[in-house]
């Protein structure tokens, strides 16, 4: 409790709180919202009917129109509240508009009909999450191949990434040969290569190999991450040479130690590679761009960027994809956000 | 636990570990060939061959694109056409003016992008700084915030984008607050400057945490007994910032500048689903030029798309070269402080 | 490192499996919609391999910016589907491939498509079968009644020219509180339309692209309406390059009281405004030279790349017999290009609002301009469309005065047809 209290008054250390203190916190709050907000919009928006998001100005919450059910009309009509030329404020269901003319009905006297100029009646509503956003979008837009598609490329890729670079970065940090440090430096350079540079050569490369339209074609020329190598490397050279010495004179082949001493001993390293490379494969962009042009091979990010040219008018569908493609990327941030914090801070401060 | 013992990966892993122990004695082979030094190229290949396939190579075959011309894909089927792509694109009569110039869209895009950069750059790093300066307080929920400022990092650029396209459009959230406060919605991507501010504020946004990271760390490698002795000392906020905390943190500050200003020229993803270069080309930046001029224009001019991307690795090699400078130079100038 | 040489020999072979598209017996037809036009081709497809027992027809659907921007860098590598629905008909004209030896009767294919046929061959003198139009489009306006029966507008007549429809426009957008009164989609095919009422000619006496006084005077009304607030901004100077962008979700949502778009657009308009509000297609307006649209259309082609030219064939055989091909009119709601099947006409199971559309569309068959066929059927015809949205969107966005687009448009035409001839 004493700890708490601490902690909660925890101050610059002067004892009371300080005009620095107050403005930290604003800035602080006004970070959250800022960083937030958006992203809550977006998913608040998502559950919205299409109807709903064409309003202006927009509410805050999902909505639906009611609609109620009346004797003699099979579909439930809508429920609107409107001003009558007497003046009078009625809830009144409507079964047609023609023009600037709706006809609408009393639910529980359905004989009498009213017509009213459309400005006249306002739709009555009431919560409601529009889940068929969600749902209808697997069925329309085959969205489940997307999602297989980025799940295939992101795991396999990472994989392969693992194993390249921690293989690479191993040579480049316990051996002495001749070349290695113009290896090192070669592979480093290439961090400064836009992709865009290299884009329609490297498609006729692909295209050549026959990995063209195969999410193969994605995921070999991205597992050789530079950034992975460096980071590696910086990690393994801190691993003690007389542990590779001792398994030496034990006659242990140098594959042997890579496998079974230095890889489990740079977990630490491996785990943030590997959140970076989930990260990175996921949200792959450009090169995913060029390479697959089957709708069946998209990922996510392709399915996301092709609809929002089509969908322009159907913003529902596009806010539920979004909404599901950055649900992955935001579960590795809640649990894992110290791994990946951690191994930024470590890389970049060397 | 082991892997292998596992109750999901356990299967997987110890089939993993079969095909690895099953590698063991082939590379034993090679080690005994090679010698143990040497073996490291082994280790390294894999690697180097990717990276030679899809990268090296394919800056080489740029450089015969650059200089043929035609609208064939294929390399051995275009006309050589020597400087003429070079040529076109520096065709100007005052450069300084791009609609003097016969490809206007290329200088436009370098002027944009050069705008877009410093400012970017800039501001980000300013930010930057001012939260990690702020993190590195005793506040409640440090953890919580550095994850805050960090997760639109973690946001693929088309969902930064639509996130933002979604806010920002005329019937959006961002022009009902200003209609609830009384003034009039504004088309925030229809207007030329606008645009341009916010495709700098959206990638502050989607950029600014991993930067602030790399600073919140250099602050907390700086030790705490330093600043007590300069309170100590009776130095001011001021100077203890501006002589203490400033140039123990210069190293940390070049690496974000100049990483930074890498991936600021090279912006793309974000603004091409932001603006797609709009309104006009007030937002259109080299690699869209790039990708447009190759990809998406209903002529494809490999060619001078090649000798665009030539200029842009060109710049870019000159800035992690002063980059480069830089460092060794401030580190050299501070081993020299230090053993004064 | 044999792990590594493994792994990208399996890849390699995988994929050349996946990537060749087509075993024996199987073509891969890439579709896009307008708006349904994929679903009926799968419906279709379906009963053709039902009849046809020994070949599979796979339909991939894919965005329309998908056939813009990416089928031809795959033809060009080599690559792609052995049908596709495009409308680029005569850009992509190197890589059709000639079907008549494939159909059951070319002169049932002469008889019935003849007009629209010219536009996929590569050179005036050819005679070959390349491609089934899957619709006749013709561009023309959409007009919200709805407004104008609130504004107390009355409509203008068929004969009316596009100042009288803008001056009526912008008096109903007044009176109702809309904030646009005439929206184009922002392309150079919509606006050769009005460009050709206006006089211009496209076509010098060479036979060459020109920027004339036709186009010039379209231009600079198009400019004007823009900077002065008649027409929204955001669709022709909202986007860069010569990129595609339509103003539908304007009309859609009621912000504009007329909008110049084209006959593809009904089933649209059918499903997502339905009864909103009552919209109807009119008469092109006139101009000084003529009262016309541009016909236009996406047609299935066949590709030279496919190994099995003979189900490709037998494929659109099927598509375009006359049953079939009616079928397929009175779903997806377009106008035939087949001439038996418009002669007897189409039975369209649509809402009277779209059959009231379709009729005015079809009317405007007849008015279409010469030089409309002309530029439509011109192979390099996207050497002036691009450029028209690309510079005259920069105007509008305010980077360049309308002279400078001019002069860029002519320079720009002049770059592309040059390239296009290495």
């Amino acid at each position: 409790m004493r700890n708490l209290a601490a902690m909660l008054s925890a101050r610059r250390g002067r004892g009371k709180p300080d005009w620095t203190d107050w403005l930290s916190y604003a800035y602080l709050l006004l970070g959250l919202v800022l960083m937030f907000f958006p992203v809550l919009w977006l998913v608040l928006s998502s559950f919205k009917s299409a109807a709903a998001l064409n309003e202006f100005p927009p509410q805050l919450l999902p909505y639906g129109q009611k609609t109620v059910e009346v004797a003699g009309h099979e579909a439930p009509l809508p429920l609107y509240r409107v001003t009558l030329p007497d003046g009078a404020v009625r809830e009144l269901a409507e079964v047609r508009r023609i023009g600037i003319q709706a006809t609408l009905i009393d639910p529980a006297a359905p004989e009498q009909e009213y017509k009213v100029n459309i400005r006249d009646r306002k739709p009555v509503r009431e919560f409601r999450l529009a889940l068929g956003n969600y749902t209808e979008i697997f069925n329309k837009f085959s969205f489940g191949t997307f999602l297989w598609n980025s799940v295939f490329i992101t795991v396999v890729a990472t994989l392969i990434t693992l194993l390249f670079n921690a293989m690479a970065a191993f040579a480049l940090s316990k051996y002495r040969f001749a070349g290695r440090d113009t290896v090192f430096l070669l592979i480093i350079s290439t961090l400064m290569i836009p992709p865009t540079i290299i884009l329609v050569p490297n498609f006729l490369v692909v295209s050549q190999l026959g990995l063209l339209n195969s999410l193969w074609g994605v995921i070999w020329p991205a597992v050789a991450t530079p950034t992975g190598v460096f980071l590696l490397r910086q990690y393994m050279l801190t691993i003690p040479d007389e542990l590779i010495e001792a398994a030496r004179m034990d006659h242990a082949s140098e594959w042997r130690i890579f496998w079974r001493i230095v890889m489990p001993l740079s977990a630490p390293a491996l785990a943030v590679l590997a959140i970076f490379s989930v990260m990175w494969r996921w949200n792959d962009f450009l090169w995913p761009l060029i390479v697959l042009s089957r709708t069946e091979k998209f990922t996510l990010q392709l399915a996301l960027n092709a609809f929002q040219g089509e969908l322009t008018t159907e913003w529902h569908y596009l806010l539920a994809m979004t909404v599901i493609t950055l649900v992955p990327v935001t579960l590795v941030f809640a649990f894992l956000q110290k791994h990946i914090t951690t191994g930024i801070a470590a890389s970049g401060v060397k | 636990m082991s892997p292998a013992r596992h109750p999901l990966l356990g299967l997987p892993a110890t089939a993993a570990a079969a095909a690895l122990n099953a590698i063991d004695p082939p590379m034993r082979a090679l080690q005994r060939l090679l010698g143990v030094p040497r073996i490291g190229w082994m280790f390294v290949a894999p690697n180097l061959a990717i990276l030679g396939l899809f990268t090296f190579l394919p800056i080489v075959v740029n450089f015969f694109f650059a200089v043929s011309g035609g609208v064939q894909l294929y390399p051995w089927e275009r006309p050589f056409t020597g400087a003429e792509n070079l040529q076109t694109l520096f065709d100007c009569e005052n450069y300084l003016d791009p609609m003097s110039c016969r490809k206007d869209l290329f200088w436009r895009s370098i002027y944009n992008t050069a705008e877009f950069a410093l400012l970017q750059v800039g501001l980000m790093v300013a930010f930057a700084l001012v939260t990690a300066l702020v993190l590195n307080r005793k506040i409640l929920g440090r953890g919580f915030f550095r994850g805050v400022f960090f997760y639109p990092v973690l946001l693929s650029p088309v969902v930064v984008a639509l996130i933002w396209k979604w806010v920002l459009q005329r019937e959006g959230v961002l022009n009902a607050v200003l209609a609830a406060a009384g003034t009039s919605p504004v088309g925030w991507l229809s207007d030329a400057s606008w645009a341009f501010f916010w495709c700098v504020f959206v990638s502050i946004w989607a950029h600014m945490g991993f930067y602030t990271l790399i600073l919140l760390a250099g602050l907390q490698a700086i030790p705490a007994d330093l600043y007590e002795a300069a309170e100590m000392d009776g130095a001011s906020p001021w100077r203890r910032f501006s002589r203490l905390t400033l140039p123990l943190l210069m190293p940390n500050l070049i690496v974000v500048l100049v990483l930074g200003l890498i991936r600021a020229v090279q912006v793309f993803d974000e603004v091409f689903v932001l603006t797609g270069g709009g309104p006009g080309s007030a937002t259109t930046f080299i690699v869209q030029f790039i990708y447009q001029t190759a990809f998406a224009e209903a002529i494809h001019q490999y060619g001078l798309a090649a000798a665009a991307s030539l200029v842009l690795a060109v710049s870019l090699l000159a800035l992690t070269l002063v980059q480069l400078r830089i460092t060794r130079r401030n580190l050299a100038g501070r081993a020299g402080r230090d053993n004064a | 490192m044999h792990v590594i040489c493994r792994n990208v020999a399996l890849a390699g072979i995988a994929s050349l499996a996946v990537s060749a598209g087509a075993f024996a017996g199987e073509i891969r037809v890439a579709c896009y919609s307008d708006g349904n036009e994929c679903e009926v081709t799968q419906d279709l497809a379906k009963r053709f391999e039902a009849q046809n027992p020994d070949v599979k027809v796979a339909i991939d659907k894919v965005p329309y910016k998908a056939i813009l921007e990416q089928l031809p860098v795959q033809l060009a590598a080599g690559e792609g589907p052995d049908i596709a629905r495009v409308t680029d008909l005569g850009g992509l004209a190197k890589y059709y491939l000639d079907i008549t030896p494939y159909v059951k009767d070319p002169k049932y294919w002469e008889a019935n498509f003849g007009q629209t046929l010219g536009w996929m061959r590569p050179s005036p003198t050819d005679k070959g079968i390349y491609g089934m139009m899957t619709q006749l489009t013709i561009t023309g306006p959409y007009v919200n009644k709805t407004l104008f029966e609130q504004a107390n507008v009355p409509l203008p007549g068929p004969q009316a020219t596009w100042d009288q429809w803008v001056e009526a426009s912008k008096k109903v957008a007044k009176a109702t509180q809309v904030p646009f009164a005439v929206a184009f989609d922002r392309s150079g095919h919509r606006f050769a339309g009005p460009a050709i009422s206006m006089g211009a000619k496209y076509f010098d006496a060479k036979g060459n692209l020109v920027v004339d006084d036709g186009y010039k005077a379209m231009a600079k009304k198009l400019y004007d309406w823009n900077r002065d607030g008649t027409m929204p901004k955001e669709v022709w100077g909202g986007v860069g390059g010569s990129t595609y962008k339509d103003a539908f979700e304007e009309f859609a949502n009621g912000r504009v009281v007329m909008y110049l778009s084209g006959s593809w657009q009904i089933r649209r308009m059918d499903t997502q405004i339905g009864k909103n509000f009552d919209w109807i297609a009119v008469p092109n307006p006139c101009g000084p030279a003529a009262c016309t649209g541009i016909p236009g259309g996406a047609a299935f082609v066949a590709l030279k790349r496919t190994k099995n030219p003979k189900d490709v064939g037998r494929f659109l055989d099927y598509l375009a017999s006359e049953p079939v091909y009616a079928e397929y009119m009175a779903r997806t709601e377009n106008i035939p290009a087949n001439t038996a099947v418009a002669k007897k006409g189409v039975d369209y199971k649509i809402s009277p609002q779209a059959k009231a559309a379709l009729t005015v569309f079809v009317a405007e068959v007849p008015k279409l301009s010469p030089v409309a066929y002309q530029i439509q059927g011109y192979r390099l015809n996207r050497a002036i469309f691009n450029p028209t949205a690309a510079r005259l969107g920069q105007a509008v966005a305010g980077e360049m005065s309308l002279d400078d687009a001019l002069k860029r448009i002519n320079s720009d035409i002049d770059e592309q047809v040059k390239a296009a001839a290495k």
